[in-house]
C-alpha cells in the first residue's frame, strides 16, 4: 500500500512538471511578452521610452534565451516562488492566495450541488417505475451537458435576480451571492455525474447479485441503495475526480459572468495581459488540485470495492 | 426496475382473478385425484389429460416414489396452467405456456430442458422474480395457503428468502462483490427474523457451516472474490437456507462448477433437503444430474411440459419423442462406443491416406517437458510464482485427437496456449511438424499461426458482433492475403457448406444465429486456412446437449475429410469420450495419466482419473436405459 502511494506521488510530480512545462512552451510561443503588451497599451495613451521597455524586459528576464528563462522559472517554482505579476508587481503566490478562498467556496459548493443533484437524479431515474418519468429524468443530463455555462448563468440571473429578486446578480457578498454562480457551475458537472451514475446503476441492477438480493426478500429501495448503488458508484467517482479540473476551468466563465472575484477572474485578467508569471502560477496550481483530487479518488476506491485492494497491492509490489 | 412494473401488476390482476376462479375447478380435479391417490396407493400424479388435454403431457400412474421418510400427503408447491411471456421490441414472446408442476416436501423435483425451454423462467416465476419485461399471463402457484401469482409485492417479499430460497446459477456473479460473505447471509436473517446485527452475524457463521463451508468464521469475514467458485456456491446455499425455507429453488446450481465440486455440492443440497424435509426444485440442463438426484422429473421443451413423472419411470420408458431425443444425446449417458468407433475408423483411413507417404512416424505436435510459471502478486516477502504447467509432455499425430482433460486451474488451457505460441514457455520445447517452434518469432511464428488455429469455448463472445458471418469466416484469409475477394467469398461458401450452414447466413450477424450455429461459424473460420492443427478449447461446453452432439459429430467428420489434428481441451470426460483418440488427464499443472481413450476409460489407473469418472453425473443409473434407447 505504501509503495503504491509513493509511486502515485512520483506520478503526480511528473504530471505537475509536464503541465508547467507545456504551459511555459505555449506562452513562449505566443507572440510578444507582457512588457510589450503593457507598453502597447501605454503607447496608445502617450510616450513610452524604448529604453525603459528594454530595462523592464531585462528585469523580468525576457531578453534571455528560452532555456535559461525556463530553468530559472522552474528552479524558483519548485521552491514555491512563482515570481511577481508583471501587471501589478505583486508576488504571484499572494495574488493567488487572495483569490483562492472565493473560488474554493464557489467550486466546493458547486461540486456538492452537482453530486447531490446529479446523484439524486440518477437514483430517481433508475428507481422509478413510471416510464414517462424515467424518460423525462434521463433526458435532463444530456441537456445540462450541452447548454453553454454562460448561457445558463445569464438565464438564472435573468429569472432569479432581475425578475424574482431572490438572489443578487453579481458580487461576493455572503452566501446568497454564491447560490446562482454555484448552481450555474453545478449544472454541467451534475449532468455528467448523473449520466455516468444512471448508466452504471442500470448495469448494476442487471447483475445476478441483484437477483440474489431480491430472492432474499429485500425490497426495491434496499436493493437499489444497499446493493446496486455502491457497486455503481465507482465509475461516478472517477468522473468526479476528472470534473474537479473542469470546475476550475468553469470558474473562469462563471466568475466573469457573475462579476465575482476569484481565481477565474485572476486567470482571465492574466491571460489578457499575457502576465506570464501569474498564468504559470495558475496552471501549476490547477494541476496540483487536479492531481491531488485524483490521488484521493484512487485511494478511496479500495474502500468502496474490496477487490481493488488486490490490484493496488499487485502494482505496489511491482515497484 | 421497469416502467412496466406497476402497470403490469394492475393490468394483470383481472387475469389473476379469472385464474383464481378456474383454480377452484382445478382444485376439484385434484381432490378427486387425491382420492385415487389413497385408493391405488401412490398415484399422486394428476390426471393431466383432463386439465390440459392439448398439452400432450404424458402423465403417469404408478408412481414408485423414492422419497425418504414418511410419504407426504400434499404437494408443497402446486403450479397449474402457468404462462409467462416476455415483451420484446419485436412483440410478445411466450416463454412458458400452461405449465403444471408439483414439488413435494423432502423430495427433489428436477425440471430438465435445453436453453429456451422455459425451465428457468418457470422457476423464477414461482416467486415472480422475472426480468422487467417478463409478464405472468395466467396460472396459479399454490404454496401453502397462498397463490403466489396473486400476492402483492410486499406479501411476496415475506415469502422470498423466508419460505422459498433460491440458489442461483452462477456463483461467481451472484454474490455482491462489495459485501462480506457473512453480511450477505446475515441480511436474510435481518430481513426475516428478529435477529439483531450482532446475533445475525453470529448465526450467519452457523448457517455457513451448515451449508458446508469450512472455516466458516473466517470465510464470513472475507469478500466473495477471495473464495473459490465452489465455496461461493456454498455461501449462496447458506443464503438460501438461512431462514429455514420450506422450498429451495436451485437454478442450474452447479453448471458453472467442476464435476467433482458439483458432486459434493449436490450431495450436500440433497442431504439438507432430506434432513429438514425441504422440497427442492432443481432446474438443470443435465439429464445426468437430474437422474442422479431427483425423485421426480419434469421435461420441458419450448415452454411446455412434455413429460412428467417419477424419474425412474421417465428414464426407463420415455413416452415423448423429445425426452427420447434428449436421452439419446446426453453425453454422460452415451455408450462409449457410439461415435468414437466411427471416429476412429474414419480417422484411421484418413491416417493411411494422409500420412502414409510422408511417414506415419513423425508426429504433428510434440511437447517436451513444458513448464510455465506465472508471477503472483507478492505479499512483501519476495516474488512468488505459480507453476501453471509443470513438466508436461505429449505427442499428437496427424489426423488424431488428443484430449487434455482436467478441472479449472489444472493448466490445460495454458498448455494449449504454449503449443499455439500464444504464451511463452518458461522451459521445455514445442516441436511442430518436426521443427522446434518454442522460440520461433517473426515469419516463422506467423507460419505457425497459419497452420494452427483455435476454436474458443464461448461462441457468443468469440465472434466480432459487428462483422457479418462472411467477414468472420474470410478474416484469416484476408490476414494472410490468400486469394482475391471473389475467391475468398467462394471459399467462405464452401466452408459454411462444410459446417452444414446455408449460404444465406453469409450476410447475417453472429447475434442472429443460435449458439450451435455460431460455433459452426467459429469452426469454419478455424478451417479457412486448411490448418494442420485446430485447438478446441471447451468447444461444446456452452452448448445444449443435443447441439453438443451435432458439433462433436461435425468435428469428427471434418477430421475424417481433411485430416486435421485436434488438441481438444475439456473438463467433461463424457464429451472427451466421444471424440478423443488419446487422453491426457491433468491436475495442478501435471499430467497424471495418459493413454488411448478406450484404455483410460475402461481401466483408469490413477485415483484422480477414477474420481473424475465417478463424478460424471448419471453414468451408472442410466447406462442400461440409454443403451436400449440408442440401439
Amino acid at each position: 500500500m505504501r509503495g503504491y502511494v509513493i509511486k502515485r506521488l512520483a506520478q503526480a510530480a511528473g504530471v505537475l512538471w509536464a503541465a508547467y512545462t507545456v504551459a511555459f512552451l505555449v506562452l513562449d510561443y505566443l507572440p510578444g511578452d507582457p512588457v510589450t503588451a503593457m507598453a502597447g497599451a501605454g503607447m496608445e495613451s502617450g510616450q513610452v521610452d524604448p529604453r525603459q521597455i528594454a530595462a523592464l524586459r531585462h528585469e523580468y528576464g525576457f531578453d534571455q534565451p528560452v532555456l535559461t528563462q525556463y530553468t530559472q522559472y522552474l528552479g524558483r517554482a519548485v521552491r514555491g516562488d512563482f515570481g511577481d505579476s508583471v501587471a501589478t508587481g505583486r508576488p504571484v503566490t499572494s495574488t493567488l492566495a487572495d483569490a483562492l478562498p472565493q473560488t474554493l467556496q464557489l467550486t466546493a459548493s458547486a461540486l456538492l450541488l452537482a453530486v447531490v443533484l446529479g446523484g439524486g437524479l440518477a437514483v430517481a431515474a433508475t428507481y422509478t417505475t413510471r416510464r414517462w418519468l424515467r424518460q423525462f429524468l434521463l433526458s435532463l443530463p444530456p441537456l445540462g451537458v450541452s447548454v453553454p455555462t454562460f448561457w445558463v448563468g445569464l438565464l438564472l440571473v435573468e429569472s432569479f435576480s432581475f425578475r424574482l429578486r431572490w438572489f443578487p446578480a453579481f458580487g461576493n457578498d455572503g452566501p446568497r451571492a454564491l447560490v446562482l454562480p454555484a448552481l450555474t457551475l453545478a449544472v454541467p458537472t451534475g449532468a455528467q455525474i448523473a449520466q455516468v451514475l444512471a448508466k452504471s446503476l442500470f448495469t448494476a441492477l442487471d447483475q445476478a447479485y441483484v437477483e440474489t438480493a431480491r430472492a432474499k426478500g429485500a425490497g426495491r429501495w434496499r436493493v437499489h441503495l444497499r446493493h446496486a448503488l455502491r457497486n455503481a458508484s465507482l465509475p461516478a467517482l472517477t468522473v468526479v475526480g476528472l470534473l474537479v479540473g473542469q470546475l476550475i476551468a468553469g470558474s473562469v466563465v462563471v466568475e466573469t459572468v457573475f462579476s465575482r472575484d476569484g481565481l477565474g477572474r485572476v486567470t482571465a485578467a492574466a491571460v489578457t495581459a499575457q502576465d506570464i508569471p501569474v498564468v504559470q502560477g495558475v496552471v501549476a496550481f490547477g494541476a496540483l488540485i487536479f492531481v491531488t483530487t485524483n490521488l484521493v479518488v484512487d485511494l478511496v476506491y479500495p474502500l468502496l470495492d474490496p477487490r481493488i485492494v488486490v490490484a493496488a497491492g499487485g502494482r505496489a509490489s511491482a515497484v | 426496475m421497469p416502467g412496466t412494473g406497476e402497470r403490469r401488476e394492475d393490468g394483470t390482476s383481472g387475469t389473476h382473478d379469472e385464474a383464481a376462479g378456474t383454480r377452484i375447478g382445478t382444485r376439484g380435479v385434484h381432490d378427486r385425484a387425491g382420492g385415487t391417490h389413497v385408493g391405488t396407493g401412490g398415484v399422486h400424479d394428476r390426471p393431466t389429460g383432463t386439465h390440459h388435454a392439448t398439452n400432450g403431457v404424458h402423465g403417469r400412474a404408478g408412481d414408485r416414489r423414492a422419497g425418504s421418510g414418511h410419504p407426504p400427503t400434499a404437494p408443497l408447491l402446486e403450479i397449474r396452467g402457468l404462462s409467462v411471456s416476455y415483451r420484446t421490441r419485436g412483440g410478445t414472446v411466450a416463454a412458458v405456456r400452461g405449465v403444471d408442476l408439483d414439488v413435494w416436501p423432502g423430495q427433489v423435483t428436477a425440471v430438465v430442458g435445453e436453453s429456451g425451454s422455459g425451465k428457468s423462467t418457470t422457476a423464477h416465476a414461482i416467486t415472480r422474480l422475472l426480468p422487467d419485461n417478463g409478464v405472468l399471463e395466467a396460472g396459479t402457484v399454490r404454496f401453502g395457503r397462498h397463490d403466489l401469482a396473486t400476492l402483492s409485492e410486499p406479501e411476496l417479499r415475506a415469502v422470498r428468502g423466508a419460505r422459498i430460497g433460491l440458489v442461483p446459477q452462477d456463483p461467481t456473479v451472484s454474490l455482491n462483490p462489495v459485501k462480506r460473505v457473512g453480511e450477505q447471509v446475515a441480511e436474510v436473517l435481518r430481513l426475516h427474523t428478529k435477529a439483531t446485527r450482532r446475533s445475525a452475524a453470529a448465526e450467519a457463521v452457523a448457517v455457513l457451516e451448515r451449508a458446508g463451508l469450512p472455516d466458516a468464521a473466517v470465510r464470513a469475514r472475507q469478500y466473495p472474490h477471495e473464495l473459490s467458485g465452489g465455496m461461493r456456491q456454498r455461501a449462496l446455499i447458506a443464503v438460501a437456507i438461512a431462514a429455514g425455507p420450506e422450498l429451495i429453488i436451485a437454478d442450474e446450481p452447479t453448471s458453472a462448477l467442476d464435476v467433482t465440486v458439483q458432486r459434493v455440492i449436490l450431495d450436500h443440497l440433497q442431504r439438507l433437503a432430506e434432513e429438514s424435509g425441504t422440497g427442492i426444485l432443481l432446474v438443470t440442463h443435465d439429464l445426468g444430474v437430474a437422474a442422479d438426484r431427483a425423485q421426480r422429473l419434469v421435461v420441458m421443451s419450448r415452454g411446455r411440459v412434455v413429460e412428467a413423472g417419477p424419474t425412474r419411470d421417465v428414464l426407463a420408458d420415455p413416452q415423448d419423442p423429445y425426452t427420447r431425443h434428449l436421452l439419446a444425446s446426453a453425453p454422460s449417458l452415451a455408450s462409449a462406443r457410439r461415435r468414437p468407433t466411427a471416429t476412429v475408423r474414419t480417422a484411421d483411413t484418413a491416417d493411411t491416406a494422409d500420412t502414409a507417404p510422408a511417414g506415419a512416424a513423425a508426429p504433428l505436435v510434440e511437447a517436451r517437458n513444458l513448464v510455465k510459471e506465472f508471477r503472483l502478486p507478492g505479499s512483501g516477502d519476495g516474488p512468488r510464482t505459480l507453476r501453471a504447467v509443470d513438466d508436461v509432455s505429449f505427442t499428437l499425430g496427424r489426423g488424431r485427437t488428443l484430449a487434455l482433460v482436467g478441472e479449472s486451474g489444472s493448466g490445460k488451457s495454458t498448455t494449449a496456449r504454449l503449443v499455439l505460441r500464444l504464451a511463452d514457455a518458461t522451459s521445455g520445447r514445442v516441436l511442430f511438424d518436426g521443427t522446434d517452434v518454442t522460440a520461433a518469432g517473426g515469419a516463422r511464428a506467423r507460419e505457425l499461426r497459419r497452420r494452427s488455429q483455435l476454436v474458443y469455448q464461448n461462441p457468443y463472445a468469440s465472434l466480432d458482433p459487428r462483422f457479418s458471418v462472411g467477414e468472420v469466416v474470410v478474416e484469416p484469409l484476408r490476414a494472410f492475403k490468400v486469394g482475391d475477394r471473389r475467391s475468398r467469398l467462394a471459399r467462405a461458401r464452401d466452408l459454411l457448406d462444410r459446417v452444414a450452414l446455408p449460404a444465406s447466413v453469409l450476410e447475417r450477424r453472429p447475434a442472429e444465429l443460435s449458439g450451435g450455429q455460431r460455433q459452426r461459424v467459429a469452426i469454419a473460420r478455424a478451417l479457412a486456412l486448411s490448418p494442420d492443427l485446430v485447438v478446441c478449447d471447451e468447444p461444446v461446453s456452452a452448448l445444449d446437449v443435443s447441439v453438443q452432439a451435432q458439433v462433436l459429430e461435425l468435428l469428427a467428420e471434418l477430421q475424417a475429410d481433411t485430416g486435421v489434428a485436434y488438441l481438444f481441451i475439456s473438463h467433461d470426460l463424457a464429451v472427451v469420450r466421444q471424440i478423443a483418440h488419446e487422453v491426457a488427464v491433468m491436475r495442478a499443472g501435471r499430467v497424471v495419466e495418459s493413454g488411448p481413450a478406450e484404455d483410460l476409460f475402461a481401466r483408469p489407473r490413477h485415483a484422480y482419473t477414477r474420481e473424475l469418472l465417478a463424478a460424471i453425473p448419471g453414468g451408472h443409473v442410466l447406462s442400461p436405459a440409454a443403451a436400449t434407447i440408442t440401439n
